[in-house]
């Protein structure tokens, strides 16, 4: 495996839920959840993923894990292709692979103990014998700050932040590259999502883990991620390394976007590009740029052709006619 | 200034009974003044006490476990603790209306929300129907929701989650109330639907001259609306002042922890550590004696954790409760 590698990959991936009007009926019409995503992630990088809800971000993640299985894309893993990898396959990659959920409390086992959760991938991949597996919990405990006699203890007896810590002790437990985070701090309160920022930079410099981080805290992912790419209505709208998307963004919903978060000072206080209205149905995209509905600076070509996304030399890419700044390659 | 306060609390004190021994406390002698036009926000994080401070106001504790335990809820000069339950009704959605974070789970999702604003209007101005109908309609366009002829006979499933919080601001405004309390409204909204709806909250209060006490735990909601604020830990007002007094200066350490813990846009400090609070807030029946922040606190003295600090004057309307503040008190 060559240093410039991305630990992962991802070429346009697509995710589309059928409606179904009833049980047995015929998908009628195709939520356009994810609509040809395409991204790659360095090893030791974390890539912010923004965006509002329903705009498929983390669909993004579930469909990278193929916790949902990605209607047409490539996911490649460390160089290799894991989209047509059968379960067994795929269960062994995850090791390589593993997820942070928003909400610990209902993606961990209320019955088992704190320690047996830990323990539990060690044991389903038969990794060391029962008093090294036992030492490796001991050790990932102490690593994200939860103390020994936690470890007897069950999910309900601990805080939010002390379940992201119990969430994040099981993801590395098997010495993965890259963590997908699907909203891993936005449940918490401010103090405590400060603690598990801090624990998230401190193990990636310390194993050199990739981030996939979804999210839609602004200032969150402004801290944390080395590129950010923002979504809008199941596309990439800008992928560019985090000071030029926050400094100098270029599409019109990433200035939006920042505009409208909140100041940090009531003297900050301005008069705001407020977006109008709603965002679309993903059942029925707006033809052209799926923007346009909304943007404050569309021309007629916006509604009838889609912007693709353009890079300039730096590594900033955006899907605009007005705005990219560089030409198809 | 002498301008009568619309709402006042004074020592208000709510708990909760527990079954055995003693009641947990979960607002403990909160006092705060509210003026005509005024935005103040509360702000901390869970289980400080600032919902159960707005459902105090409205008393919608839940019984028969939750009660006003002392202090005086005053509502131009009337004490709401004493009033009697159909007393309460007359001034709930009338004196005072509250809007919930969560519209869903506060909407009644069998009537039209056109029903449902009129229903409001009519128990408290009993008009008729008809006119009832004719005011929620005018609410629906004043809150901006579009076509609102045809959304006045939609279901709240119908709407999306901004437009939902419009029509609980539309109810919640549709007797004119003097008073607003708004608990994280926008939390559950994404970022740009949050910016139409406090720039809403902010047109429709210079329109009514309503006062608003916003509750929150995120500090730039705070920056962008507050005119005051006060700062609850564990039950406790910890420190009160302007906007321009908590932003420029902020007193109490659990406030100048918060600033320092939330990460803001521009900050140009990529992937510095960001200020932790250790620990989390004690729980209700495990409230240390002294400073409750105490045990998260990096300048606690044995004074902090035996001796709770008074709230203290620091010049202008600025006052925190501690110790190592610097108030003028010895």
């Amino acid at each position: 495996m060559s240093a410039s590698q991305p630990v992962l990959a991802v070429e346009g991936l697509v995710k589309h839920y059928g409606i179904r009007p009833g049980l047995f009926g015929r998908a009628r019409a195709q939520v356009r959840a994810v609509d040809g995503v395409s991204f790659s992630i360095a090893p030791g990088e974390t890539l912010g993923l923004v965006g509002e809800s329903g705009c498929g971000k983390s669909t993004v993640g579930k469909a990278v894990l193929r916790l949902v299985e990605p209607t047409a894309g490539r996911v490649t893993l460390e160089g290799e292709d894991i989209t047509a990898l059968n379960r067994a396959g795929m269960i062994a990659r995850r090791r390589r692979m593993q997820v942070i959920f928003q909400d610990p409390y209902s993606s961990l086992n209320p019955r088992m103990t704190a320690g047996d959760i830990v323990q539990e991938p060690l044991i389903n991949f038969g990794i060391g014998s029962a008093g090294e597996q036992r030492e490796r919990v001991a050790a990932l405990f102490a690593r994200v700050g939860l103390r020994p006699d936690q470890r007897s203890n069950y999910p309900h007896e601990f805080s939010g932040g002390q379940r992201q810590r119990l969430g994040i002790a099981r993801a590395l437990a098997l010495g993965p590259s890259i963590i997908i985070g699907d909203e891993p701090v936005s449940a918490l309160d401010v103090s405590v999502q400060a603690q598990v920022i801090n624990l998230m930079m401190d193990l990636q410099d310390e194993f050199g883990l990739s981030y996939l981080f979804v999210a839609h805290d602004l200032g969150v992912v402004e801290h944390i991620s080395h590129r950010v790419a923002v979504m809008y209505l199941g596309k990439i709208v800008e992928i560019a390394p985090r000071a030029a998307l926050f400094e100098e963004p270029r599409h019109p919903y990433t200035e939006a976007l920042l505009s409208a978060v909140p100041v940090s000072h009531p003297r900050q206080r301005r008069k705001r590009v407020t977006l109008k209205g709603d965002v679309p149905s993903p059942v029925n995209p707006p033809p052209g740029c799926r923007f346009h509905t909304r943007c404050p600076i569309a021309v007629p070509l916006c509604r009838e052709v889609e912007p693709p996304l353009l890079a300039d030399p730096s590594g900033h890419a955006t899907a605009c006619h007005l705005r990219s700044q560089a030409s198809p390659a | 200034m002498t301008e009568q306060p619309i709402l006042a609390l004074e020592g208000l004190r709510t708990e909760f009974a527990t079954g055995q021994g003693a009641p947990v406390v979960a607002v403990n002698d909160l006092s705060l003044t509210l003026k005509r036009g005024e935005t103040l926000c509360i702000v901390g994080e869970s289980g400080c006490g600032k919902s159960l401070t707005a459902l105090s106001i409205l008393r919608l504790l839940p019984r028969p476990y939750g009660r006003i335990g002392g202090g005086r809820v005053l509502l131009e000069g009337r004490d709401l603790a004493q009033a009697t339950d159909a007393e309460m009704r007359q001034i709930r959605g009338r004196a005072i209306s509250m809007i919930f974070q969560e519209p869903m789970t506060s909407l009644n999702p069998v009537l039209t929300i056109g029903r449902q604003i009129a229903e409001t209007v009519m128990v408290h101005e009993g008009l008729d129907w008809t006119a009832c109908m004719g005011r929620a309609l005018e609410m629906l366009r004043q809150v901006r929701i579009p076509e609102p002829e045809r959304r006045l006979h939609e279901y709240p499933h119908q709407l999306s989650g901004g437009m939902r919080q419009r029509v609980m601001i539309a109810m919640a405004l549709a007797c004119r109330p003097r008073v607003l309390l708004a608990d994280e409204p926008t939390t559950a909204l994404d970022v740009t639907i949050q910016a139409q709806i406090l720039d809403l909250v902010r047109d429709l209060q210079a329109e009514t001259g309503a006062a608003v006490i916003l509750i929150t735990h995120d500090l730039g909601v705070v920056a962008e609306m507050a005119d005051r604020v006060l700062v609850m830990y564990a039950g406790h007002k910890v420190e009160e002042g302007s906007v321009e007094e908590i932003f420029d200066a902020p007193a109490h350490p659990y406030t100048q922890g918060l600033m320092q813990a939330m990460p803001h846009l521009g900050s140009g400090e990529h992937r510095s550590r960001l200020n932790e609070i250790a620990g989390v807030v004690p729980a209700l029946n495990a409230r240390p004696p002294g400073c409750s922040f105490a045990p998260r606190c990096g300048l606690a003295t044995d004074r902090c954790r035996q001796e709770m600090p008074p709230l203290t004057g620091l010049g202008g309307t600025h006052m925190a409760a501690c110790w190592a503040a610097g108030g003028s008190q010895a």
